[in-house]
C-alpha cells in the first residue's frame, strides 16, 4: 500500500512539471488519484458507465455537403457567396474548359497511338480549379495523378503538359516516367508518382518543415477515395494530427478506384468521417461546386496557418471518364449513370450557368473561347509532336545526384553497343 | 464544352466503337518501337487431354477455375478482381463461383497480403492479386516478415503454405518506372516463400496450379506482354508442372542460355542467331522457379558447354543472375572456357521513352555472346 501510495505521488508530481510545462495541452491528465471515481487511462479522457453499449458504426453518418452553388449555378445562401471579381471567375472557367480540351485531344491521340497513356480529369475539373485558386502559388502541392488543373490554374504552360505526355525534349521529366507524371519546381508542385498514397505522409513531412520555416505556406495533399485506403493514408492522417502540421489532406472522392465503387472500398461515411477518429478538423464539400471548393481550402488553409492545424477536405465529385486509357468503365457501371454526372451534375456547366445569370457570359463568347481554347492546344499539340525524344543518356543520369563509376560503366557500353547494332535501335527519334 | 466532350465519350461508349477525334495532324502517328522479341510458342501438349487456343491470361483464368471448382475452400481477391481484373485473369469468375469467392477488396496491398495470409492459416485456399508486381512493395513486410516465416517460427504449428500472390510482371513497352519491373531478386532474398515466372500459357497453368497446391507460399509473376501476345493450344482440364525445375528448351553444345519470363523467347531467338551467324550451337533453359532454383539442370548444362550467358530485364546489381552466376563459378570453375556473361537491364529505374535502349534485347545478348565465344 506504501509502495503504491508513493507511486501516486510520484505520478503526482510528474502531473505537476507536466501541467507546468504544458500547460495550454488537452492532452495533460489533470490529477492522478484514485479517491474519485474517473478513469485515468492515459489514452483516452472519458467517463466510466455501469452499462453495456457498443458505439454504432454510424455516430457519424451523413456529414453535411457543404455548397454555394445549387446545380442551375444559383448562390444558395448569400452570406457564402465568396464574391469574387469577373476576371477571378473567368479564370476559373478558362482553365477548367482548357483542361476539358487538352483531355480530349491527348485522350484521343493516344487512341491513336501518338502518346503511350492518358488520364482525363472529365467532372473533376472543379476541385481542381477551387483548391487551386484558395491557395497562395507557393503553397507545396503534392498530388495523385489526376489534378492536371491545379497546375494549368498556377500557370504551366499547355507546351509543358504536352511535352511531358510526350516525353520529347522539352519534358522537364527527361521521358522517363508515363504521361500525366507531371511535376514543376517553379510552380511548387512535387513530380507526380504513380503508386497510390505514397505522397500523403511524405505531404506531411513537407508540412511538419514548412511549419518550422513559419513562413506562411502550407502543404496541400491530394489523393483519391481509394487510395485513402492504403496504409501511407492512415500514417499520413496520424501523422498530421500528432505533429501538428499545417496541411490540407483533400481528397477527391469521384465514385470509382478504377473499378470498385465506394461501396466496396469503405463502410464508414465516406473519408471525412475518419477525420475524428485522427483528430483532424474535417468538412465534406460538393466538389462540382468550384465555389463551395474555394470557400472550404480557403478557411481551411486560413487557419493551417494560424493554428498549424492539419485539415480533411473531402470533396465529392464523380470521374466521368475512364480511369485511364487502359480501362474501359462500360464493363462495369452504366451509361445512364455517367450520363447523369456529364449532363446534369458538372462542374463547368455550374459555373456557366452562374456566369451567363451574371452577364459575365454569353453564347457568342463561349463560340469564340471554344476556338481558341482549342487552336492553343492544338498548336502545342503539333508543336510536342514534331520535337525529338531526349537523349538516350538521360537514361542513365539521376538515378543519384552524381554518377556512379558503375552506371557510367553501363552508358559507355551501351554506346559501344549501339556503334555496331545502331540500326535496330530507334536512334533517329531521339537527340543526338 | 465539358459536355461536349463527355457526349463524345458516351456516343462511342454506348456505339461500342472507336471515334475519331479528327485531329488532322500529320498523316501517321509516330513509328513506335516493335516488341523487343518474338513469341516461341511450344507444340501442343497430348499428355493432359483436350486442348483450347488460348492466350496467357485465358490460361491463368482456366487454372483459377479449375481451382475454384475442385476445391471449396478457395477464395481470389485484390484490386479490380470482381469484374474480371485490369489484365482481365479473373473475367466470369465471380458470376460462375459466387462473390463470396471471387471479390474486391479495398485498395491496399499490405491488406491484401495480410489477409491472405489469414484465410491460408485458417486452413483456405488463398489467392491475392496484386495489381502490377510493381505495387507489391506495401506488402513486403508481410511477404518476407510473415508469409516467408510462418511455418518455422511457430516450429511448423502453423503455416501459410495455400497462399499464392499473382502479379502482372516486367516490361511491356510504355509501363515507364511503375508498371515494368521484375522485383524477383527482392524475393530470392528471402527463405520461405517460392518465386516463380512462366514463360507461356501452357506453363503459366500448370506452374500457377502447382503454386496453389504447393505447400508453401508462392508468389507468381506473370509476364504481361504476354497476356494477350503469347497464344498457345492449353489442355482444359487441370495439369501441374513440377516447381523448381528448370527445363531444357534446345540442346547445344556450346554455350548455356538462362533465362526466365519473356525473357526466354529472347534467348530462343538469340540461340538461332548464334547458330545461323556463328554457326554456334547453344543450349537453351528456361530457369521458371527462382527461388528455389533448380541448380542441377544449370550445372549440368554449363558442365556440358563451358559457357554460360544469363538475361533478365531487373538491373544488374544484385539481379538473380549474380546468384546463378556465383554458383556455377562455385561448382563448375574448371568446367568454364570464358567469363559468365550477364546482360541484363540497367541499373536505373525503367525509364518510359528509353525502353528500347534499356531492355536486354536480341542483339545485346547477341553481342555479349560473341565475346564469349570468342573470349
Amino acid at each position: 500500500m506504501a509502495a503504491v501510495r508513493a507511486l501516486l505521488r510520484g505520478l503526482g508530481r510528474a502531473t505537476v512539471s507536466c501541467r507546468t510545462l504544458m500547460l495550454s495541452h488537452a492532452r495533460c491528465q489533470p490529477e492522478f488519484t484514485s479517491l474519485e471515481e474517473k478513469p485515468q487511462f492515459p489514452g483516452a479522457s472519458a467517463e466510466f458507465v455501469d452499462k453495456l453499449d457498443f458505439i454504432l458504426p454510424n455516430v457519424i453518418s451523413g456529414i453535411p455537403i457543404y455548397r454555394v452553388m445549387d446545380r442551375q449555378g444559383q448562390i444558395v445562401n448569400p452570406a457564402e457567396d465568396p464574391q469574387l471579381s469577373r476576371e477571378m471567375v473567368l479564370k476559373f472557367y478558362h482553365t477548367m474548359t482548357q483542361l476539358n480540351t487538352m483531355d480530349r485531344i491527348l485522350y484521343e491521340s493516344q487512341r491513336q497511338g501518338r502518346i503511350s497513356f492518358y488520364m482525363t480529369n472529365y467532372g473533376e475539373e472543379g476541385t481542381h480549379v477551387g483548391s487551386a485558386a484558395a491557395l497562395n502559388d507557393r503553397d507545396l502541392v503534392f498530388g495523385q495523378y489526376r489534378e492536371a488543373g491545379v497546375l494549368m490554374y498556377r500557370g504551366y504552360p499547355l507546351d509543358s503538359f504536352m511535352a511531358q505526355c510526350y516525353g520529347n525534349s522539352g519534358d522537364p521529366g527527361k521521358g522517363r516516367q508515363m504521361p500525366v507524371h507531371y511535376g514543376s519546381k517553379d510552380l511548387h508542385f512535387v513530380t507526380i508518382s504513380s503508386p497510390l498514397a505514397t505522397q500523403i505522409p511524405q505531404a506531411v513531412g513537407a508540412a511538419y518543415a514548412i511549419k518550422r520555416e513559419n513562413a506562411d505556406r502550407v502543404v496541400i495533399c491530394y489523393f483519391g477515395e481509394g487510395a485513402a485506403s492504403e496504409g501511407d493514408a492512415h500514417a499520413g492522417f496520424n501523422f498530421a494530427a500528432t505533429l501538428d502540421c499545417p496541411i490540407l489532406f483533400f481528397c477527391r472522392n469521384n465514385g470509382y478506384a478504377i473499378s470498385t465503387p465506394t461501396s466496396e472500398q469503405y463502410r464508414g461515411d465516406g473519408i471525412a468521417a475518419r477525420g475524428p477518429g485522427y483528430g483532424l478538423q474535417s468538412i465534406r464539400v460538393d466538389g462540382n461546386d468550384v465555389f463551395a471548393v474555394y470557400n472550404a481550402v480557403k478557411e481551411a488553409r486560413r487557419r493551417a496557418v494560424a493554428e498549424n492545424q492539419p485539415f480533411l477536405i473531402e470533396a465529392m465529385t464523380y470521374r466521368i471518364g475512364h480511369h485511364s486509357t487502359s480501362d474501359d468503365s462500360s464493363a462495369y457501371r452504366s451509361v445512364d449513370e455517367v450520363n447523369y454526372w456529364d449532363k446534369q451534375d458538372h462542374p463547368i456547366s455550374r459555373l456557366r450557368h452562374y456566369m451567363l445569370s451574371k452577364h459575365w457570359w454569353d453564347e457568342e463568347q463561349e463560340k469564340a473561347w471554344r476556338k481558341k481554347s482549342r487552336k492553343m492546344v492544338m498548336e502545342a499539340f503539333e508543336q510536342a509532336e514534331r520535337k525529338l525524344k531526349p537523349h538516350p543518356d538521360n537514361m542513365f543520369s539521376d538515378v543519384y545526384m552524381e554518377m556512379p563509376a558503375h552506371i557510367m560503366q553501363q552508358r559507355e557500353s551501351l554506346w559501344r553497343h549501339l556503334k555496331i547494332y545502331g540500326e535496330h535501335y530507334p536512334l533517329d527519334h531521339y537527340e543526338k | 464544352m465539358a459536355s461536349a466532350s463527355s457526349r463524345v465519350l458516351l456516343r462511342r461508349r454506348a456505339a461500342g466503337v472507336l471515334l475519331r477525334e479528327r485531329l488532322r495532324l500529320g498523316p501517321e502517328p509516330p513509328r513506335r518501337a516493335v516488341s523487343h522479341f518474338t513469341f516461341y510458342p511450344d507444340p501442343e501438349p497430348s499428355e493432359y487431354g483436350p486442348t483450347q487456343k488460348m492466350n496467357l491470361f485465358q490460361a491463368i483464368t482456366s487454372a483459377l477455375d479449375n481451382t475454384l471448382s475442385r476445391d471449396p475452400t478457395a477464395v481470389i481477391y485484390g484490386e479490380d478482381v470482381a469484374f474480371g481484373g485490369v489484365f482481365r485473369c479473373t473475367v466470369g469468375l465471380r458470376d460462375k463461383y459466387g462473390k463470396d469467392r471471387v471479390f474486391n477488396t479495398p485498395l491496399c496491398e499490405q491488406g491484401i497480403v495480410g489477409f491472405g495470409i489469414g484465410v491460408a492459416v485458417a486452413g483456405a485456399t488463398s489467392i491475392a492479386e496484386i495489381q502490377f508486381a510493381d505495387y507489391i512493395y506495401p506488402a513486403f513486410d508481410q511477404i518476407v516478415n510473415e508469409a516467408a516465416k510462418y511455418r518455422y517460427r511457430s516450429g511448423d504449428l502453423f503455416n501459410c503454405g495455400s497462399l499464392t500472390i499473382r502479379a502482372p510482371w516486367g516490361c511491356v513497352g510504355h509501363g515507364a518506372l511503375y508498371h515494368s519491373q521484375c522485383p524477383e531478386s527482392f524475393f530470392a532474398h528471402c527463405p520461405g516463400i517460392k518465386v516463380v515466372i512462366p514463360r507461356s500459357p501452357v506453363q503459366a497453368k500448370g506452374l500457377l496450379l502447382s503454386c496453389i497446391e504447393d505447400k508453401n507460399p508462392c508468389i507468381f509473376f506473370e509476364p504481361k506482354i504476354l497476356y494477350r501476345a503469347a497464344v498457345e493450344q492449353v489442355p482444359v482440364e487441370p495439369y501441374h508442372i513440377p516447381l523448381s525445375q528448370a527445363e531444357v528448351l534446345q540442346e547445344g553444345s556450346d554455350v548455356t542460355l538462362i533465362a526466365w519470363g519473356t525473357q526466354v523467347h529472347v534467348i530462343r531467338e538469340v540461340a538461332t542467331m548464334a547458330q545461323d551467324k556463328l554457326g554456334v550451337s547453344c543450349e537453351v533453359i528456361d530457369l521458371k522457379t527462382i527461388l528455389p532454383w533448380d541448380k542441377d539442370t544449370i550445372c549440368k548444362s554449363v558442365i556440358k558447354t563451358g559457357r554460360l550467358l544469363i538475361s533478365h530485364e531487373a538491373p544488374l546489381t544484385g539481379g538473380f543472375a549474380s546468384e546463378i552466376s556465383s554458383t556455377v563459378q562455385e561448382e563448375c570453375f574448371l568446367n568454364l572456357e570464358a567469363p559468365i556473361a550477364r546482360v541484363c537491364g540497367y541499373d536505373t529505374p525503367f525509364p518510359h521513352i528509353f525502353e528500347a535502349f534499356y531492355v536486354p534485347n536480341k542483339w545485346k545478348c547477341f553481342d555479349a555472346l560473341r565475346k564469349i565465344i570468342n573470349y
